[in-house]
């Protein structure tokens, strides 16, 4: 299939990528699809990577799932750990289930799950996870030929290599886009399991990588400092992934979903992050050749970034600049303060859910998949029975005040520092 | 009573004789081009001459080709499997499943051991990687006894154990040392550093040394301890457990053969005169205790730890 065709003397692209976005419970699912994701992933009570995410029981998925299908948007469940014996009895409920509540694939590294999965829920898909670290073409040709429809490659692939997997093997490919990364191969550390009896392939992951260490050497029996007093220690934390400026080219290589890390984030981050996502693919697919990438949308990424961000191994491995030493995280430079629940167009009134404090004289901005970004000074604040408020104090307390411009159900408003 | 095999990791050729007088059954060898953390450096040459003295002795040997392979060694992987079958070593290792498929295209006949050291965690994997093509599964370090013991139960393929030495706990493709260098500016240093011998990671709040090494699969980062349970063999072996492997990475050729050594008095006790093995073990350990190098710990790895999630 060709990824572009000229229409009416203009090329646009016909193979548009999903946009897969994380979710860790179902507000953010919800969120997730509103603001553009074309599908979600999620994970479940068990066989998930994220033993300290919220999580979803089965009913919350089967509501997710109905809740998407209006969208059009797939729910997919991470059932990526590498299970021990343990870890066997009940798997075969378990898959079960996730069939019958709509799922529509889930995203395995153990065999045993991938094998058990199509021997009693025959309906999900399966996706190889980069838990398997996927690397090469003839790997991702052995995983064809046990009948996967898709497997998620390492973060550890260059364009080049994506390119020529491509070309030699028809499968669909899965590639991340943005988020935090491992630094090491995924499936391949155990540092974890080492340092804090957790299993880190089972979920219980302490991101040792992300600590400080002292490097020394040992000359004979005696073991040298190879650092000073006054040099940062030595570390290992990546700095998170950022894609922006390469989606075209992914686009153009045809990559079939386009995922985005962080299912421990916050909706504020799902909601920005997905919907400058959608709007970079809908961008570039509508009018490749006069695409630019515009400054706001990188502006808006930078909201809701919580550590610096660098593109990886897209471009070729990636040196000491897109580690971190020292500092370690950057202060996010705005907050979410509330969640738009009803506009009243006559009164110009918001309802809204706090979501963090606010007071009036603050300035706000709106933002959502209907409208354009807008600043706005908050005046009087009432709460529900129409009380005068001095502050929005208190967590998901419902308030209203007024907004000038139109605003709609999961809208978001954030604060500036 | 069932022997287990006794495998052993060679630091060189000439380092083979003396393992093999030491009471190895095995060795696994090869190059960092397609091997990961080996004990030694093997050209094609050094295999060809591994194989004269390991067939003298009896030795089998076992080649690793377990690295993480991206699109650019793909191609000439076949060249050296081809390379290995006409040697006739007696077992490929690997993690990648692209090494099984070049095995299958041009040496269907050569054995395959299933080593990717984190991930084989329960019998079903492994007895998949089995009907794949693996007669061994090499079982992840990071298992307990039980679970070890509850996987051959239930195994249609041999399994492997380490009962000593280091283990990997990290591997990045990413150049960690040579980056930590570069970002301190001192550019000159980086080659020199990256590859030097001997570095370490403290980690202050738990009093530990990792050791950490650069080659061409990427950064490694090593167990602060080494695994040793010279006298805890009773359960695997009554369980038949079909290898015991001892890891020399890191370590000197003498230490390796030593540990060789006392691990084949302990297998060769523990299944012939285990009233003289339950006599002798602590002694067996407090011998190796002797020859542990300074920096090195001793502990008894996950076998008998319990482990979260």
């Amino acid at each position: 299939m060709s990824i572009s065709q000229i229409i009416d003397g203009k090329r646009v692209i016909v193979k548009k990528p999903e946009l897969l976005a994380p979710a860790g419970n179902l507000e953010k699912l919800k969120v997730a699809v509103h603001y553009g994701a074309d599908a979600v992933f999620i994970g479940g009570q068990e066989y998930g990577l994220r033993s300290n995410a919220d999580n979803f029981t089965l009913e919350e998925m089967a509501e997710g799932v109905q809740f998407a299908k209006k969208y059009g948007a797939k729910i997919y469940v991470t059932t990526n750990i590498y299970a021990h014996n343990e870890n066997i009895p009940g798997l075969e409920d378990y898959l079960r289930g996730l069939e019958r509540v709509g799922v529509h694939g889930i995203i395995v590294a153990d065999p045993l799950i991938i094998e058990t999965a199509r021997r009693v829920a025959p309906k999900l898909e399966v996706h190889l996870s980069t838990q398997q670290s996927l690397t090469n073409w003839k790997a991702v040709q052995f995983w064809k030929e046990e009948g996967l429809e898709r497997v998620v490659l390492a973060r550890e692939t260059s364009a080049e290599e994506i390119r020529e997997i491509k070309e030699k093997v028809d499968i669909e490919i899965e590639t991340f886009i943005h988020g935090a990364m491992c630094i090491a191969y995924s499936g391949r550390c155990v540092l974890s399991n080492h340092m804090t009896a957790r299993d880190s392939n089972r979920g219980g992951c302490c991101q040792s990588c992300r600590w400080d260490y002292d490097l020394y050497k040992l000359e004979g029996d005696q073991a040298m400092a190879l650092f000073d007093e006054n040099d940062d220690p030595f570390a290992m934390s990546p700095k998170d992934l950022n894609l922006i400026q390469s989606i075209p080219k992914m686009i153009e290589l045809g990559i079939d979903s386009l995922k985005i890390e962080g299912r421990m984030k916050s909706i504020h981050y799902v909601a920005t992050v997905v919907s400058v996502y959608r709007k970079v693919i809908d961008a570039y697919c509508a009018d490749p050749d006069n695409f630019v990438i515009r400054k706001e949308w990188l502006d808006e990424l930078d909201k809701c970034a919580n550590r610096d961000t660098a593109p990886a191994f897209f471009e070729g491995v990636p040196g000491y600049k897109e580690q971190m030493f020292g500092v370690h995280s950057k202060k996010t430079t705005y907050d979410f303060v509330g969640l738009v629940l009803d506009y009243d167009k006559q009164t110009g009134i918001v309802t809204l859910q706090q979501r963090n404090f606010f007071k009036p004289g603050d300035e706000v901005e709106f933002f959502g998949p209907e409208i354009e970004n807008f600043t706005q000074v908050i005046e009087k604040i009432w709460d529900e029975e129409g009380n005068e408020l001095d502050a929005a104090r208190h967590p998901l307390q419902i308030v209203r005040f007024k907004v000038d411009r139109e605003v709609f159900p999961y809208n978001m408003m954030r604060k500036g520092h | 009573m069932k022997k287990p095999e006794l495998l052993v990791t060679p630091t060189d050729v000439a380092h083979i004789e003396q393992l093999a007088q030491a009471g190895a059954n095995a060795v696994i060898i090869g190059e960092q081009r397609y091997g990961l953390r080996l004990a030694g450096e093997f050209s094609r040459q050094d295999i060809i001459d591994a194989m004269h003295v390991a067939r003298k002795y009896g030795v089998r040997v076992y080649v690793a080709m377990n690295a993480l392979f991206h699109n650019d060694k793909v191609d000439e992987l076949s060249d050296y499997v081809r390379f290995l079958s006409e040697q006739q070593v007696d077992a490929i290792v690997f993690g990648d499943p692209a090494v099984l498929m070049t095995v299958r295209e041009v040496a269907p006949h050569m054995k395959l051991h299933w080593n990717t050291e984190t991930t084989a965690t329960n019998w079903y994997a492994c007895n998949y990687w089995g009907r794949k093509g693996a007669k061994r599964a090499v079982l992840a370090r990071e298992l307990n006894m039980e679970e070890i013991i509850d996987i051959k139960k239930h195994a249609e393929v041999e399994i492997e154990v380490q009962v000593h030495g280091m283990t990997c706990m990290f591997q990045s493709k990413r150049s960690l040392i040579g980056n930590y260098f570069e970002y301190q500016g001192k550019f000159m240093e980086v080659q020199q550093m990256k590859y030097a011998k001997g570095l370490f990671l403290y980690d202050k709040e738990r009093d530990n040394k990792y050791p950490i090494f650069e080659d061409e699969n990427g950064t490694h980062i090593m167990s602060p301890n080494d695994i040793c349970i010279i006298d805890e063999l009773e359960d695997m072996i009554d369980a038949e457990i079909d290898s015991f492997k001892i890891d020399g990475v890191l370590h000197e050729p003498d230490y390796i053969t030593e540990v060789t050594k006392l691990y084949r008095r302990a297998i060769d006790l523990c299944t012939e005169n285990r009233e003289q093995y339950e006599e002798e073990k602590g002694e067996l350990l407090a011998r190796i205790e002797a020859i542990q190098p300074k920096h090195r710990p001793l502990d008894t790895g996950f076998f008998f730890k319990e482990t979260v999630y």
